[in-house]
């Protein structure tokens, strides 16, 4: 158990991120909704990250000298992500400024009241 | 030949691009560049599927990039179907829209979609998989947007929360798989498996992924956002969404079970077929039971999905080729019927102005044809004979009662009873039911009244529904050289 903590802390670190992401999106502001799946999401990127990571491992650039490299697999994968989740925001962020346009909350609840009137 | 492959996912995107440029400077012509696009992936995926009967699996590598190193596009017999159902439906329903005035850009948001769906259709790499999960669903999201009113957003918004966390689930299985076997091409991965299918990081990575696709199904308890979304969304892009996004979700759960995980896997780890029969079961019961209590069409078809995708999972967890073959089919043939049920809802809405159960009454002798081409295809969903719907059902019980899961064989009977239940009650509403009293204030908002007779309905949107009641029909005569063309893959898959 120690030892799982202190070699494989970063994994625990993004376990955690994902467990506050996940807790935060259930707060009845939709704006905050929006920050805990940008939270969750990081969290599942951390944990890709970290799988590229070795010790005494350097940036993968043919010239920088020899190895062992850094795997720049998950780096690559996980911009790609990076730039969908950049994507959902945005499209969630202005789905939120046209609610708020309509019916000038941001609360779930009031939300559901307005819309059921 | 392969190179076509590549060309399915392709020529939405570009086509969704010039279109997005045309809206830019004020052009309208986004029906016309949507058609002719969605007419080459139909003659696209015609190509595949005739190349792919000849020879077999086909397979890309894009960029050149060999796989297992690079991203691979793969088509067999399954992705085949998958593409040519969502060429023919999305076509249908664009057609269905030729007399509505949609922007540029709803034409590129809904190629979009399809592109996705196709790229869904033929990945042969678990990332790539999620990225065209991310499109579908960002497509998806805006097309429910575009619908009317506040109440569209807000279902939009709770579905895009909802979508994303099933998506990045799935990406965290997929993070899992890739930490255990350093690879992330199916076949790749399938192969480096062996012989680890009791570790616990492989059994975390299935829960994962089987949790993120039960989202995007939906499966019962996670379908909460698929009424709403469904149900607000503007007619053509329900027909869409409810068609071809679910089916995509469920051919995706059908590729990464039996060709990334293996039917030794399954077999070896009974919990995720306990946990995707047990959720798929409820899916079936609560579908059907609230599809019967709604007063909306529109809401009661949406819940109607999640009851046939219920049948679809348990085909799926099922695992032996009957069973298998049932669900393939019943997935083609809910496309094509649920898109035609739902066109045909809008056809009502936007004609007479009948969106709820009570509102149906008497349409029987207002618009003959119509309510005719809506009996036909709910009889399909129900799974009367020689509609599609009573196939796919057909196979899903014949392959439980071979496997002898008796409870799960019950629970498709009853489910049928009550779908049957609630459309015969719609029916019986259309033919016998006394017309209410017409509103004139309770129409469009013009003020205007409804036209009343079945000769003001559109041409296009009539035929389209019409061409949807004979497909469903049509579809259930060449349902037995469907599964003929399925079993090599399908036997190779649960061997």
């Amino acid at each position: 158990m120690i030892e799982t903590l202190t070699t494989r802390y970063t994994y625990v670190v993004a376990v955690i991120v994902i467990a506050i992401g996940l807790y935060v999106l259930f707060d009845r502001n939709l704006i905050k909704k929006i920050v805990g799946l940008n939270i969750f999401q990081t969290g599942v990127f951390l944990f890709f990250v970290t799988a590229g990571y070795r010790t005494g491992g350097t940036p993968p650039i043919a010239s920088a000298g020899g190895g062992p490299y850094v795997s720049p697999l998950p780096h690559v994968l996980i911009l790609t992500a990076i730039v969908v989740g950049v994507s959902v925001t945005a499209v969630s962020l202005g789905m939120v400024f046209l609610l708020y346009e309509t019916y000038g909350t941001v609360q779930e609840d009031e939300l559901r009241e307005a819309i059921h009137e | 030949m392969s190179n076509l492959l590549v060309l399915l996912v392709v020529v939405p995107i570009l086509a969704a691009i010039v279109s997005a440029v045309g809206g830019f400077r004020g052009r309208h012509d986004g029906w016309t560049i949507a058609t002719g696009a969605l007419l080459v992936t139909v003659g696209l995926s015609t190509a595949v599927a005739s190349t792919v009967s000849r020879t077999g699996r086909i397979s890309y590598a894009v960029g050149g990039y060999v796989p297992p190193y690079g991203i691979e596009l793969v088509a067999d017999s399954l992705s085949v179907l998958l593409c040519v159902v969502t060429a023919t439906v999305s076509l249908g329903a664009l057609l269905f829209m030729r007399r509505e005035s949609h922007s540029n850009h709803f034409y590129t948001v809904y190629l979009l979609l399809i592109a996705g769906v196709f790229g869904l259709g033929i990945t042969g790499d678990l990332f790539t998989m999620y990225v065209f999960f991310e499109i579908t669903g960002l497509a998806a999201y805006v097309l429910v947007a575009s619908g009317r009113g506040g109440a569209a957003i807000y279902a939009a918004f709770k579905y895009l929360l909802v979508g994303t966390i099933g998506a990045t689930f799935y990406l965290f299985g997929v993070g899992y798989l890739y930490i255990v076997t350093g690879a992330l091409n199916m076949a790749d991965i399938a192969g480096r498996l062996g012989g680890m299918y009791g570790s616990p990081a492989v059994i975390a990575a299935a829960l994962f992924i089987v949790v993120g696709l039960a989202v995007k199904i939906p499966l019962f308890p996670v379908h909460t956002w698929l009424p709403d979304a469904h149900s607000k969304a503007p007619p053509s892009a329900s027909a869409v969404i409810s068609a071809l996004v679910t089916a995509a979700a469920a051919y995706a759960l059908i590729r990464v079970l039996f060709d990334v995980f293996t039917i030794e896997f399954l077999t070896a780890t009974p919990l995720i077929q306990t946990v995707l029969v047990t959720l798929a079961a409820g899916s079936v019961l609560l579908g059907t039971t609230v599809a019967a209590r709604q007063q909306s069409v529109k809401r009661m078809l949406a819940y109607s999905t999640v009851s046939q995708f219920g049948l679809v999972v348990i085909g799926i967890s099922i695992a032996n080729t009957t069973a298998l073959t049932g669900s393939v089919i019943h997935l083609a043939g809910h496309a094509v019927m649920k898109a035609g049920l739902f066109l045909a809802a809008g056809a009502i809405a936007s004609s007479f102005g009948a969106t709820t159960v009570d509102e149906y009454a008497g349409l029987g002798q207002r618009a003959p044809i119509l309510s005719a081409a809506f009996m036909v295809l709910a009889l399909a969903m129900v799974g009367i004979p020689p509609g599609v719907g009573f196939f796919g059902k057909w196979y899903i019980v014949l392959g439980a009662v071979q496997a002898e899961a008796w409870p799960v064989a019950v629970v498709i009977f009853l489910s049928t009873l009550l779908t049957l239940g609630y459309f015969v009650g719609l029916l019986e509403r259309i033919y016998f039911g006394t017309p209410t009293v017409s509103k004139p204030t309770a129409a469009t908002d013009g003020g205007t009244s409804p036209p009343q007779a079945e000769s003001d309905v559109d041409t296009w949107k009539l035929a389209v529904v019409l061409v949807a009641a004979v497909g469903a029909v049509g579809l259930g005569f060449v349902s037995t050289p469907v599964a003929g063309f399925l079993e090599p893959v399908i036997e190779g898959m649960v061997r």
